[in-house]
C-alpha cells in the first residue's frame, strides 16, 4: 500500500508539469494580452512595452514558463491585470466553489445512492421505471436550461429563493445551484448504484448473509451496499474535479464568484497568470481526488490489494 | 469497526443537507425611508484595471471614479456642457497658456485640503511612464510630456511635466505644446481628478480603499464582488448624494442582474442584456431608460492595405455605406437602442457642440441600386469579397455584422460579396488591429472621453492619432483640425471641425453605422434615475423611497 501511494505520487509530477505547460502554451497562442487592456483604443506603445515588461511577457515563452513554475513553488502565482495577486483571487474563489461542490456531492451521495438502492432492490417495479425515466430526462436536459428554469420559477415567480447568490455565498444560498450543478451526475450515480446493487443482489455472499438470518437492513448496508459502491465511488471521486472546474455555467447563472467565474474572466481577458494558476490548482485537485478514490477501493473491499 | 464509522459519516452528511434547506434572505440592501438614507443596490462589472483616475479606461471603473471624485470641471448630465466644479476660473489669452484657480474650501474625505498641488501631483503621476497609467496620453497636450513619457519607450529624463507650475496655494499654470482652445472643457474627464497625499504615501493601501473628494466615500471594497459606497456627510459640493449610499455588486452575467431586478433584489441595472431588450419595455414600463450616449459604432478600413487605398476606392467605400440598411438593423436587431448615424459624432453633443444631423448626406442613405453602381464604378470589391472582422467573445457583434453583410449581399445580388470574420477574443482582435493585419473592414467603436466634437474626430482620424486604427490620412483634414484647435471662438471652431468631417465624408474614411444608447432599468424602490452621456447612472441624484 505504501509503495503504491508513493508510486502514485511520483506519477503526479509529469502530469502536473505536462498539464500546466499545455495550458501555458494554449493561453499564449491567443496573442498579446496587452492589446486588449486599453479598451477600444490602442495602448500607447511606451506604456504597452512597460506593461509587457512588468508581466514578463517580453521574454521567450520557455523562459516565461520556467520563471512561472519557479515562482509557483514559492507560492507566488503572479498578479492579475487588475493588480490583484492571483493567490488573493484564489483565496476568494476556491472556498465558494468548494462549498458549492460539497453541496453538489452531498446531493449525489444522499439522493443518488438512496434512489439507486431503492430502484436496484425493486427492479422492474413502477418505482424503478419512474426513477429511470426521470434520470433520463435530467441527463438529456442541459444544465443551463435546468438552472435558468429553476432560477426563474423559484426565484422570480414564487420568490422562494434569491435568484442570485450573495458574495459571501453561504451554504443555504448554494442549495439550488448545488442541485443544478449536481443534477446530471446525480442521475448517473442513481443509475450506477442501481445496476451495481441489482447485480450484487444475486451474489453468493448476499445469499449467505440472508441464509445466516441477518436482518434485511444489515444485509443491505453492510454486505450489499458496501460492495456495490466501488464503481459509484470511482465516479464521485472523479466528479469532484469535474464539478470544481466545470461549474462555469452554474456559476454564471447564479452569480457565484467562484473558480468557474475567475477562469472565464481570465480567459476573456487573456490573463495567463490567472488561468494557469487556477488550472494548476484544479489539476492538483483532480490528482488528489483520483488518488483518494484508489485508496478508498481498498477500504471498501479488502479483497483488493495493491502491491 | 470501520463500517460503523462510515455509516456515522453518511448520517452526518444527510443531517447537514437537511439542516441547510432553509433558504436565507437576500442581501438586497437596507430599506431606509424617504429621508435620504436608503441604500441603492446597483449592478457592476469587475473593473479591468486598478482603480486609479489615470489608469481607468472602461465604464465599470469609471462609475466608481464618478462617485468618488470631482474634478475642475463636471459635465452636465443633461446637456453635456462642461461646467466649473472645483475650478474658480480657467483663463487664457493665447489658447496655449492657461491659469487655473482652484476653489478653496474643498477637502478629500480624509480631511486633507484640495489644493493646486493635489492636481499638479496627480497629473504628473498620470503622465509619468514609470507608473504605467493607461490614460497617460490625456496629458499629451501638456508641455514636457515627451520628457516624462518618451514615445519610443526610452528612459524618461524627468518625473514632472515642465508645463505645470504651482503659482500659489490654489493656483497653477498649464502650458500646452500646441494651441488647444477647448482644453479646459476636457478637464471634466476623470483622468484629471486631484489626488490626496495618501495616494502617494501608501499606494497599495489607497488602492484597497480609495479616498477621493466626491459625494461618496468607500465603505468597504471586496475586490471582484462588491463595493459599498456611502454618502459623505461633510461633502462641500452642491451635488450632495440624495441617497445613503450605493452598493455596487459584481455580476457574473448581466442576465442574472436583470433577473435579480425582476425578483426585487436589485435596484438598478445599467446594462440591459440584449436578449431582454424585447421584454424590457413591458417588464419595466417607465422604469426602462433608453437614452443617447456618446458612443458611435463605425466600420473602419485598413488603409495600410494597398487594395483599400487605391484611387477609386472611395467610391467602393461609399457604395458599401449605401448598401447598409441602418434603419432596419437598428430596429430589428437592436430594438431601437441604436439610432442610424448620419454624421461621425454623437447627438449628445447637441447642435452647438458640433453634432450635425445629415452631414453624411446621401452617402449614409440606404440605396441598393446606387450602392451597386458606385462599387462597380470604383472597380469592385477588392478580391471580389469583403470580410468584416469583429471579436466574437463579447458584445454580441455577430448578429449585426451578419445583418450588415446580408444587407450588402442583397444590394449586390451576390450572396458571397460580404461575410463576417469572427476573431476569438477581444485581445486578439485588438492585436491584429494594432499590428495592421486587417485585410478588410473591421468593427470600430468610440466612446467619447469628453463631450467635444474634437474628441470624435482627432483621436480617430488625424494622421497617426492614437486611435486611428485604419491609418486613414488626409492633409486637408489635419489642417482643418489644427485650425479648429487654435480657434478661440467656439462656434467658429465647431464649424472648422465640421468642415474636416466633410473631408472625411468625401473620402469615406470610415463608415458611420449608428449611435449607441445607454439602456437601464430600475426598481420601484428608487426614483430620479438617469444616465449621463457616458451611459453611467447619475448615482448622487437617485432617491430611495
Amino acid at each position: 500500500m505504501g509503495r503504491y501511494v508513493i508510486r502514485r505520487l511520483l506519477q503526479m509530477i509529469p502530469v502536473f508539469f505536462g498539464a500546466t505547460l499545455l495550458i501555458f502554451l494554449m493561453v499564449n497562442v491567443m496573442g498579446d494580452p496587452i492589446a486588449g487592456l486599453c479598451g477600444d483604443r490602442q495602448c500607447d506603445p511606451a506604456t504597452a512595452t512597460q506593461l509587457r515588461k512588468e508581466f514578463g511577457l517580453d521574454k521567450p515563452l520557455w523562459q516565461q514558463y520556467v520563471t512561472y513554475m519557479g515562482n509557483v513553488f514559492t507560492g507566488d502565482f503572479g498578479t492579475a491585470f487588475n493588480g490583484q495577486e492571483v493567490t488573493e483571487l484564489m483565496a476568494s474563489a476556491f472556498p465558494v466553489t468548494i462549498r458549492l461542490t460539497i453541496v453538489a456531492i452531498l446531493f449525489e451521495i444522499v439522493i443518488g445512492i438512496t434512489l439507486g438502492v431503492v430502484t436496484g432492490l425493486r427492479r422492474g417495479r413502477p418505482v424503478d421505471t419512474g426513477v429511470l425515466l426521470v434520470t433520463l430526462v435530467v441527463i438529456s436536459v442541459p444544465t443551463f436550461v435546468t438552472g435558468l428554469l429553476l432560477q426563474l420559477l423559484l426565484g422570480v415567480e414564487w420568490g422562494w429563493i434569491s435568484p442570485s447568490v450573495s458574495p459571501e455565498a453561504p451554504f443555504d444560498e448554494l442549495i439550488v445551484p448545488g442541485l443544478v450543478l449536481a443534477s446530471v451526475s446525480l442521475a448517473y450515480v442513481t443509475r450506477l448504484t442501481r445496476t451495481s446493487i441489482a447485480e450484487n443482489r444475486r451474489a453468493d455472499y448476499v445469499r449467505t448473509a440472508v441464509a445466516k438470518g441477518l436482518p434485511r437492513r444489515r444485509v443491505i448496508t453492510r454486505h450489499l451496499l458496501r460492495n456495490s459502491l466501488i464503481p459509484v465511488v470511482t465516479f464521485i471521486g472523479t466528479d469532484i474535479g469535474a464539478l470544481m472546474g466545470g461549474a462555469i455555467v452554474t456559476e454564471r447563472i447564479f452569480n457565484i464568484h467562484g473558480v468557474g467565474f475567475q477562469l472565464y474572466q481570465g480567459i476573456l481577458r487573456q490573463n495567463t497568470q490567472t488561468v494557469v494558476g487556477f488550472v494548476t490548482v484544479l489539476v492538483l485537485v483532480f490528482l488528489v481526488a483520483n488518488l483518494l478514490v484508489d485508496l478508498l477501493y481498498a477500504v471498501l473491499d479488502p479483497r483488493i490489494r495493491y502491491a | 469497526m470501520r463500517g460503523a464509522t462510515h455509516a456515522r459519516w453518511a448520517a452526518c452528511a444527510a443531517a447537514v443537507a437537511l439542516a441547510a434547506t432553509a433558504c436565507g434572505d437576500d442581501g438586497g440592501g437596507d430599506s431606509g425611508g424617504g429621508d435620504g438614507s436608503g441604500i441603492v443596490s446597483s449592478s457592476w462589472g469587475d473593473p479591468q484595471n486598478p482603480l486609479e483616475p489615470a489608469n481607468t479606461n472602461e465604464v465599470q471603473g469609471g462609475k466608481v471614479l464618478d462617485m468618488l471624485f470631482r474634478g475642475l470641471k463636471r459635465y452636465d448630465a443633461k446637456t453635456g456642457k462642461a461646467n466649473d466644479m472645483l475650478a474658480e476660473k480657467i483663463e487664457t489669452s493665447d489658447s496655449t497658456n492657461f491659469t487655473v484657480t482652484v476653489k478653496s474650501g474643498w477637502k478629500f474625505s480624509n480631511g486633507e485640503a484640495v489644493t493646486a498641488k493635489s492636481f499638479v501631483d496627480a497629473w504628473n503621476y498620470g503622465a509619468s511612464l514609470k507608473n504605467n497609467q493607461k490614460n497617460a496620453y490625456f496629458f499629451g497636450y501638456i508641455d514636457g510630456y515627451d520628457k516624462v513619457h518618451p514615445e519610443d519607450g526610452s528612459k524618461q529624463t524627468t518625473d514632472t511635466l515642465s508645463g505645470l507650475k504651482i503659482t500659489g496655494d490654489n493656483t497653477f499654470t498649464v502650458k500646452l505644446n500646441q494651441k488647444f482652445s477647448t482644453f479646459p472643457d476636457t478637464l471634466g474627464y476623470s483622468a484629471f481628478s486631484p489626488l490626496p497625499k495618501a495616494f502617494f504615501d501608501d499606494h497599495a493601501a489607497w488602492l484597497n480603499e480609495p479616498v477621493g473628494n466626491g459625494p461618496y466615500t468607500v465603505d468597504s471594497y471586496a475586490k471582484g464582488s462588491v463595493m459599498k459606497m456611502r454618502a459623505w456627510a461633510q461633502y462641500p459640493g452642491e451635488d450632495k448624494a440624495q441617497n445613503g449610499g450605493v452598493d455596487l455588486k459584481v455580476y457574473t452575467d448581466n442576465n442574472t442582474a436583470y433577473t435579480d431586478l425582476m425578483a426585487g433584489n436589485l435596484d438598478l441595472v445599467d446594462d440591459v442584456p440584449a436578449s431582454q431588450l424585447k421584454n424590457a419595455k413591458s417588464d419595466l414600463g417607465d422604469r426602462y431608460i433608453n437614452t443617447p450616449a456618446g458612443i458611435i459604432q463605425t466600420l473602419a478600413f485598413p488603409f495600410y492595405d494597398k487594395a483599400w487605398d487605391k484611387d477609386g476606392m472611395e467610391k467602393v467605400r461609399t457604395g458599401l455605406s449605401r448598401a447598409i440598411d441602418r434603419d432596419q438593423i437598428t430596429e430589428t436587431i437592436f430594438q431601437k437602442t441604436r439610432t442610424p448615424a448620419t454624421d461621425w459624432t454623437s447627438p449628445v453633443l447637441g447642435e452647438a457642440g458640433g453634432f450635425k444631423e445629415g452631414l453624411c448626406g446621401d452617402a449614409c442613405e440606404y440605396d441598393p441600386d446606387e450602392a451597386k453602381k458606385l462599387i462597380e464604378e470604383g472597380g469592385g470589391l477588392p478580391g471580389g469579397q469583403v470580410k468584416i472582422s469583429y471579436n466574437a467573445d463579447t458584445g454580441s457583434h455577430k448578429e449585426w455584422v451578419d445583418a450588415v453583410c446580408n444587407s450588402v449581399n442583397n444590394a449586390l445580388d451576390n450572396d458571397k460579396a460580404c461575410v463576417g470574420n469572427p476573431i476569438g477574443t477581444f485581445a486578439d482582435f485588438r492585436n491584429q488591429i494594432t499590428q495592421s493585419k486587417m485585410s478588410g473592414p473591421f468593427r470600430a467603436g468610440w466612446q467619447m472621453d469628453y463631450p467635444l466634437i474634437q474628441n470624435f474626430l482627432q483621436p480617430l482620424y488625424y494622421t497617426n492619432a492614437s486611435s486611428n486604427d485604419g491609418k486613414w490620412t488626409s492633409a486637408e483634414f489635419d489642417k482643418l483640425v489644427n485650425e479648429a484647435n487654435a480657434e478661440t471662438d467656439q462656434a467658429k471652431a465647431v464649424d472648422l471641425f465640421q468642415q474636416a468631417e466633410e473631408v472625411l465624408r468625401d473620402d469615406m474614411g470610415a463608415i458611420p453605422l449608428w449611435y449607441q444608447n445607454g439602456s437601464a432599468g430600475y426598481s420601484e424602490r428608487v426614483s430620479d434615475v438617469a444616465l449621463n452621456q457616458f451611459s453611467v447612472p447619475v448615482y448622487n441624484e437617485i432617491k430611495v423611497s
